[in-house]
C-alpha cells in the first residue's frame, strides 16, 4: 500500500534532466561557435592577403607590399635559441627533482617554485627581461635578450612535463638496469630519459608553440616592428609573427585589418601544424608498459 | 675480434689500469652529473630571485618619489602629467576579470560537466582536442577577434559604446579562459569515483542529480581552483587589454567605456618614450609589483585549495 509512486514529481525530474543535459549541451557548443566564428572571421578577412609576396616579403608601409618574412625569420631565430637553452635546463630540471633529489625541504621548495612560476604572468617575465637582460647584461633590444626571456617564461611548463615523462617510466626497468651493473647515470642516459623522450619532446612542442605566439613580453624587451633584414647574429634586431601582427591591428587605417588577419593565417597554420606534430607524437610513441 | 687482438698486447696490468681509467672516468661523470643538474634546477630559483629583485629594485626607487599611499589610494592615473594613482588602472584590471569570469564559468563548468558526466566516449575524443586548439591559440589574435569582430557587434546592441571597451575585451579574455576551467574542471570530476554514480544512480536518481549532488560537490575544491586559477591568468592577461580595452585610465565600471588595465599600462609604458629611470620608467614596476602579488595570491590560494580540501576516496 506504501507503493505510492508520485510519478509527475519522476516526470518533472526526468525532464529537469533533459533540460539540463541539452543546456551543457548548449554551452560546449558555444565554446565550439567561439572558436568557429573566430577561424571564420580571421580565414574570411586575411586568405584573399595570403599570397608567396605575403610570405617573403618585409612589411612595408602599403597594404600590397607588407610582409611577414621578418617575422616568420625573428621566430625562427628565436626559436633555435629559446628551444635547446629552455629544453636543457627544463629536462635537467626535471631530472634533478625526479632522480637525484632527496624528499626534503630544498626539493619541495623548488617543485612550488617551479609551480608559482608557471602562474606568473608573462609580461611580468618581460620586466624581468628588460631589467636583467636589456640593461644589466647590456644586450639592448637584440635577439638573444628576446630568447633568453622566452626560455625563462617557458621553462616551468618544459619542468612540470618532462617531471610527468620521467615518472611515467617504471620503477622496474630501472631497477633492472642497476641491477645489471649499470650506474645511475647510466641506467638514466641510456634507460629513463630514451623512454621519456616521446613525452618529453611533446611536452616542449607545446611550450615553444605557446612561445611563438607570445608577444607581450617581447613588446617590453624591445623586438622591433619594422625590421628590414633578417637577423645574422644574436645581437641583432629582431621581430617575431605576433609582433608584426600586433603591429598591424594597431595601426588606425580599417585596410591594415587584412593584412592583420593574414599573418594571424600564417600564425595559426605554423601552431597547428607544430600541435599536430606533438599529437603525432604522443599517439605513436605511447609507453605501453 | 679487434679489441680481443689488443688485449693480447696488453699484459694483465696494463688491462687492469685501463679498467681503473675507465672507472675512475665513470665515477667522475657520476659526480658530475647530478651538480650540474642540480644548478639547472637552480636556474628556476634564480628567475624567481630575478623577478623580485627588478620589481622591488625600480619600485622602491619609484617609492622614493611618490608615496606608497598616493599610489595606491590616488584616483588619477596620468603618469605624463605626474599623477600616479593605480586605483583606475586596478579598477580597469578587476573590471575586464570580473566579465570574464562571468562569461568563463558558467561555460567552463558546464562544459566540463557535459565533457565528464554526459559525452559518450568518442565525443569526448573529439571536443577535447578542439578545446586544446581553443587554448592555443595566440591572445594577440583574440585582441584583433575582440576588436574587429566582438566590438563591432556590440556596438548594435549598445550605440554609444566606444570601439575599444572594456566590454568586449572582457568577454574575449572570457572565451579564453574557457577551456582551461574546462579541462581542469572535467579533471577533478573525472576523478570522482564511478562507485559513486554508480551508487546515486542505483537508488534512482537521474544523471542531472547525480552530477550536481554527487560528482560537483566531491568535485568542488578542484573546481575551485580552476576558477581562482583562470582569475589569476584573467588579472595577467595582457595582449587582449593592450589591443581592444583602449588606454584610458578611468575609474568606472562601467563596462561600455574605454579603460586601461595594470598590463596595459606597462605594455604602454615600455613602448613610450619613457627614458631609462624616470618616474614614469621606474612606475612601470610599481605597477607591475601590484600585479605580480595579485596573481601570486590567487595562484598560492590555487594551489592551497586544491591541496587542502583534496578528497581521498
Amino acid at each position: 500500500m506504501s507503493q505510492h509512486v508520485n510519478t509527475s514529481q519522476i516526470k518533472s525530474r526526468v525532464n529537469i534532466n533533459k533540460i539540463f543535459k541539452y543546456l551543457f549541451i548548449f554551452a560546449m557548443a558555444l565554446a565550439m561557435l567561439f572558436l568557429a566564428a573566430l577561424i571564420y572571421r580571421i580565414v574570411s578577412q586575411g586568405m584573399d592577403y595570403v599570397s608567396i609576396d605575403f610570405l617573403k616579403n618585409f612589411p612595408a608601409p602599403y597594404i600590397e607590399e607588407a610582409g611577414i618574412f621578418a617575422g616568420i625569420m625573428g621566430s625562427i631565430f628565436m626559436m633555435a635559441i629559446t628551444a635547446p637553452v629552455s629544453i636543457i635546463i627544463g629536462v635537467s630540471t626535471a631530472l634533478y627533482l625526479e632522480e637525484y633529489a632527496k624528499q626534503n625541504k630544498f626539493t619541495r621548495f623548488i617543485q612550488i617554485n617551479v609551480q608559482n612560476l608557471a602562474g606568473v604572468p608573462s609580461i611580468v617575465f618581460g620586466l624581468l627581461g628588460l631589467t636583467f637582460f636589456v640593461y644589466i647584461m647590456g644586450f639592448g633590444y637584440t635577439l638573444i635578450a628576446g630568447a633568453l626571456t622566452m626560455s625563462l617564461l617557458v621553462l616551468p611548463v618544459i619542468v612540470v612535463s618532462s617531471q610527468e615523462a620521467i615518472r611515467s617510466v617504471p620503477q622496474e626497468i630501472r631497477e633492472a638496469s642497476i641491477g645489471m651493473g649499470a650506474t645511475k647515470w647510466q641506467t638514466i642516459w641510456r634507460i629513463v630519459l630514451p623512454a621519456s623522450i616521446p613525452g618529453i619532446i611533446t611536452g616542449a612542442i607545446l611550450a615553444l608553440s605557446r612561445a611563438i605566439g607570445e608577444t607581450a613580453p617581447l613588446i617590453i624587451v624591445g623586438a622591433a616592428t619594422a625590421i628590414y633584414t633578417i637577423p645574422d647574429s644574436f645581437m641583432s634586431k629582431y621581430t617575431v609573427m605576433p609582433i608584426q601582427i600586433y603591429s598591424w591591428t594597431a595601426r588606425p587605417q580599417a585596410e591594415w585589418q587584412f593584412v592583420a588577419a593574414a599573418g594571424i593565417i600564417v600564425l595559426l597554420v605554423i601552431l597547428l601544424c607544430m600541435n599536430a606534430v606533438a599529437v603525432w607524437i604522443r599517439n605513436k610513441f605511447q609507453n605501453r608498459y | 675480434m679487434a679489441s680481443n687482438q689488443m688485449n693480447k698486447n696488453l699484459s694483465v696490468q696494463d688491462m687492469i689500469k685501463q679498467n681503473k681509467q675507465k672507472k675512475n672516468l665513470g665515477n667522475a661523470i657520476e659526480k658530475i652529473v647530478p651538480i650540474f643538474l642540480l644548478l639547472c634546477a637552480v636556474v628556476s630559483i634564480l628567475t624567481t630571485i630575478g623577478i623580485l629583485f627588478t620589481l622591488l629594485r625600480e619600485s622602491i626607487l619609484f617609492f622614493t618619489k611618490v608615496p606608497l599611499t598616493d599610489f595606491y589610494f590616488g584616483t588619477n592615473w596620468s603618469p605624463w602629467t605626474e599623477h600616479f594613482g593605480v586605483a583606475p588602472l586596478i579598477a580597469g584590471t578587476l573590471l575586464i576579470t570580473a566579465i570574464a569570469i562571468c562569461v568563463a564559468v558558467p561555460i567552463g563548468i558546464a562544459c566540463a560537466i557535459y565533457l565528464s558526466e554526459y559525452a559518450s566516449e568518442r565525443a569526448r575524443k573529439i571536443i577535447k582536442p578542439i578545446l586544446e586548439i581553443l587554448a592555443g591559440i595566440p591572445t594577440v589574435v583574440y585582441g584583433f577577434f575582440a576588436l574587429t569582430f566582438v566590438s563591432p557587434l556590440l556596438m548594435n546592441i549598445f550605440p554609444d559604446m566606444r570601439i575599444f571597451n572594456a566590454m568586449s575585451a572582457g568577454l574575449v579574455v572570457g572565451i579564453m579562459i574557457i577551456p582551461m576551467i574546462a579541462s581542469l574542471s572535467e579533471d577533478a570530476m573525472s576523478a570522482v569515483p564511478k562507485s559513486l554514480r554508480d551508487g546515486a544512480l542505483g537508488l534512482g536518481a537521474t544523471r542531472f542529480e547525480v552530477s550536481m549532488k554527487v560528482v560537483l560537490p566531491a568535485a568542488l575544491s578542484g573546481i575551485i581552483a580552476s576558477i581562482v586559477l583562470a582569475v589569476s591568468r584573467a588579472i595577467g592577461e595582457t595582449m587582449i587589454v593592450t589591443i581592444a580595452a583602449g588606454a584610458t585610465p578611468n575609474l568606472t565600471f562601467n563596462p561600455t567605456e574605454s579603460i586601461q588595465t595594470l598590463t596595459a599600462f606597462i605594455v604602454q609604458g615600455a613602448t613610450g618614450d619613457t627614458s631609462y629611470h624616470s618616474t614614469i620608467y621606474n612606475s612601470i614596476y610599481a605597477v607591475g609589483i601590484t600585479l605580480f602579488i595579485f596573481t601570486l595570491l590567487m595562484n598560492i590560494l590555487s594551489q592551497y585549495i586544491s591541496r587542502r580540501f583534496k578528497e581521498d576516496y
